[in-house]
């Protein structure tokens, strides 16, 4: 019989909270100031150009916003797919759903040319396009979310529990498969037009959001010196690897998928031999950091037992996720696009791939602190929440947990 | 006898009523539809033109960049100045260019070719696609350009472009022409000199350039008049689109290419 299990807010001392939340504000601050500076100026005084048009933020907030549908996802296999074990995590995997989604849409905002006519995203649309619609999903998704959170939190609604818990589930899809669609549409550009760009998404998601869901979660409860037992830990790593290797399996299928047709060969060798900091973090962040490494950790016996070691796996997928949407979003826009294929661009007046050079980007300081202050901002709101809100289980002991109910 | 006589005035008289009534209605379509093709200023574009550009790049002259300065002058591109810590390099490839000259090999034949390029304005543009706003619009008579009011500068068009046509305003803008505005934050590519076709004129500044320079490889005109001049020259010979494999059918034709 699985014990009563209670939600308290989080502990922390208030000393300990305050810095904690000082800190967070400090980033999150900065970040702002970055893009205010950014925004006073204009993007000249980015590492942005005419050739690279999506830079560092785009890479934070990407990853920010499939790692937010990804973090839903643990609730979602309590709601959903009625695993007992998991129903206890929903709340903190809601709140940090909406944190991290809201955290990536503050980035992309604040590096659009324009943020102050963000009025105008909201009430002009153009149907035909996948970012008109991802507008109203992102807008979606908070409002779902936040109501299966009440749901999840306020027994008078428990009613609506299943239906919400469904909703936010399909939503998440849905969402993911836009973000996805945003690359995947782009038919004259070599590394993005692929029709599997949506389902590879959907799984990035997965193994992101399940990481950041996990650091989050043996912090926080540490830091409150909350049990969290090792039955609990064992489904979250078991399900981390399956979605590592997912990923891993989806991008030998987008890469293989491309060595088929001869016209790619220049765009693969780019990104697999020699398109430098792209190559490099190809195999190092994208292949090594976020997949095998964590995987070699995670189904090793006695390390994936320790949870300096689990972090580290969680950790490495995070960043090598992060590296894993650069080389898609920036090597993708550096590779040339074949503006006349069985042709060699000998000269241009707009860096059109001259003798297939591909285009340089840097990214300056602002760029990176504009990108961390998002993740910061997501942070903050993640521990104003678990603060204010009910969100946290007192314990997650094995007892407690249970992991033999309803598996 | 009498109501069979009664029934025919009847119906004459519907009859009469109902061509006299269709007569007003049809009448001003007709009359407007052939109104449409002398637009006068000020007055909506209609699909009874379709802009469109001929480059013929044998004409094109290696090393020539007239139809570049022309351009950037016409549309106030050469007003923007380098902020001052900018780099040389980074800022040239931040700075909006509507027009570029390309000179591009052939792999197999060795053939070497100079063109210029510019926004195709496609039929099916993809910028249009993309856009969430629909800033990027494409006008009745084929023009594809940028409405400035709606543009919040998310670049996607940018991406979604095959040709690299469009520009971002990376950079405050203190000098501009009235008949070509601009701001930071926006972006924006050829408009085959619009404001020209809207005040009634028929010419763009790097067709313009182009014949000053004795070297009539640009050739501009409406796709829809079969007596204009680019269209007898697009009838006369073959042409060729970039990328014609995405199927956008440009505006923009090239020959030699």
């Amino acid at each position: 019989m699985m014990k009563k299990i209670y939600f308290r807010e989080w502990g922390l001392e208030s000393r300990n909270y305050w810095m904690l939340l000082a800190v967070l504000a400090a980033v999150a601050g900065i970040g702002g100031l970055a893009a205010l500076y950014m925004e006073h100026h204009g993007h000249w005084v980015t590492g942005m150009s005419n050739q690279i048009v999506w830079g560092t933020p785009h890479v934070f907030a990407i990853f920010l916003i499939v790692a937010a549908s990804g973090a839903l996802n643990v609730a979602s296999i309590g709601s959903v797919f009625n695993k007992t074990i998991y129903k206890p995590l929903a709340p903190l995997s809601a709140l940090l759903a909406i944190a991290l989604l809201l955290g990536g849409l503050l980035v992309l905002v604040l590096d659009l040319g324009r943020p102050d006519r963000l009025i105008v995203a909201m009430t002009t649309y153009n149907f035909k396009s996948i970012f008109a619609w991802n507008i109203i999903l992102y807008n979606g998704f908070f409002v779902i979310v936040g109501f299966y959170l009440w749901t999840v939190m306020d027994r008078k609604m428990k009613c609506y529990y299943k239906p919400a818990g469904v909703t936010a589930f399909i939503w998440r899809l849905v969402l993911t498969t836009g973000t996805g669609s945003i690359f995947g549409f782009l038919v004259a550009r070599q590394g993005f037009d692929a029709a599997i760009m949506a389902p590879w998404f959907i799984v990035m998601s997965f193994g992101f959001g399940l990481a950041i869901y996990m650091l989050v979660l043996m912090d926080v409860f540490k830091r409150d010196q909350r049990p969290l037992g090792d039955a609990i830990m064992k489904k979250l790593k078991g399900l981390l690897a399956v979605f590592v290797a997912a990923n891993l399996m989806f991008m030998v299928t987008f890469h293989l998928t491309n060595l088929y047709g001869t016209e790619n060969h220049a765009f693969e060798a780019f990104i697999l031999l020699n398109g430098g900091i792209y190559t490099a973090m190809f195999w190092i962040g994208q292949v090594l950091i976020g997949g095998l490494l964590p995987l070699a950790i995670l189904f090793h016996p006695t390390l994936s037992l320790s949870r300096g070691w689990l972090t580290a796996a969680a950790v490495m997928v995070v960043v090598g996720g992060w590296m894993t949407i650069y080389v898609i979003v920036i090597g993708g826009q550096a590779f040339p696009m074949a503006l006349f294929p069985s042709k060699t661009i000998l000269e241009s007046g707009f860096y059109d791939g001259v003798n297939g050079m591909a285009s340089s980007y840097t990214p300056s300081v602002p760029e990176v602190l504009l990108g961390l202050g998002g993740v910061a901002v997501a942070l903050v709101v993640t521990v104003i929440g678990i603060r204010m809100l009910k969100i946290l289980p007192l314990s997650l002991a094995d007892e407690v947990a249970d992991p033999h109910a309803g598996i | 006898m009498k109501n069979t006589q009664d029934t025919n005035q009847k119906r004459r008289q519907f009859l009469q009523k109902g061509a006299a009534v269709t007569a007003i209605a049809v009448a001003p379509g007709v009359m407007l539809h052939t109104a449409a093709k002398a637009k006068p200023v000020g007055e909506a574009v209609t699909d009874a033109v379709r802009w469109g550009m001929l480059v013929d790049a044998a004409k094109c002259a290696d090393g020539c960049d007239a139809c570049v300065q022309a351009c950037n002058e016409e549309n106030g591109l050469n007003l923007l100045q380098k902020p001052h810590d900018a780099e040389d390099e980074m800022w040239d490839q931040q700075i909006p260019k509507w027009i570029r000259n390309v000179k591009v090999k052939d792999n197999l034949t060795g053939h070497v070719t100079s063109l210029p390029m510019m926004c195709q304005h496609c039929e099916h543009p993809p910028c249009v696609d993309v856009c969430p706003t629909t800033a990027s619009f494409r006008r009745a008579d084929g023009i594809v350009m940028v409405d400035r009011h709606l543009c919040i500068g998310c670049r996607y068009c940018m991406m979604a472009c095959p040709y690299k046509a469009r520009s971002f305003v990376h950079e405050v803008v203190e000098h501009k022409l009235t008949r070509t505005p601009r701001g930071k934050g926006c972006v924006e590519s050829c408009n085959f000199c619009v404001h020209r076709l809207d005040n009634g004129q028929t010419t763009t500044a790097c067709q313009d350039a182009c014949a000053k320079d004795g070297h009539n490889a640009i050739t501009f005109g409406d796709l829809n008049n079969p007596d204009s001049e680019v269209s007898k020259a697009l009838k006369e010979q073959s042409s060729t689109q970039i990328r014609a494999d995405l199927k956008l059918n440009t505006g923009v034709r090239y020959r030699g290419v």
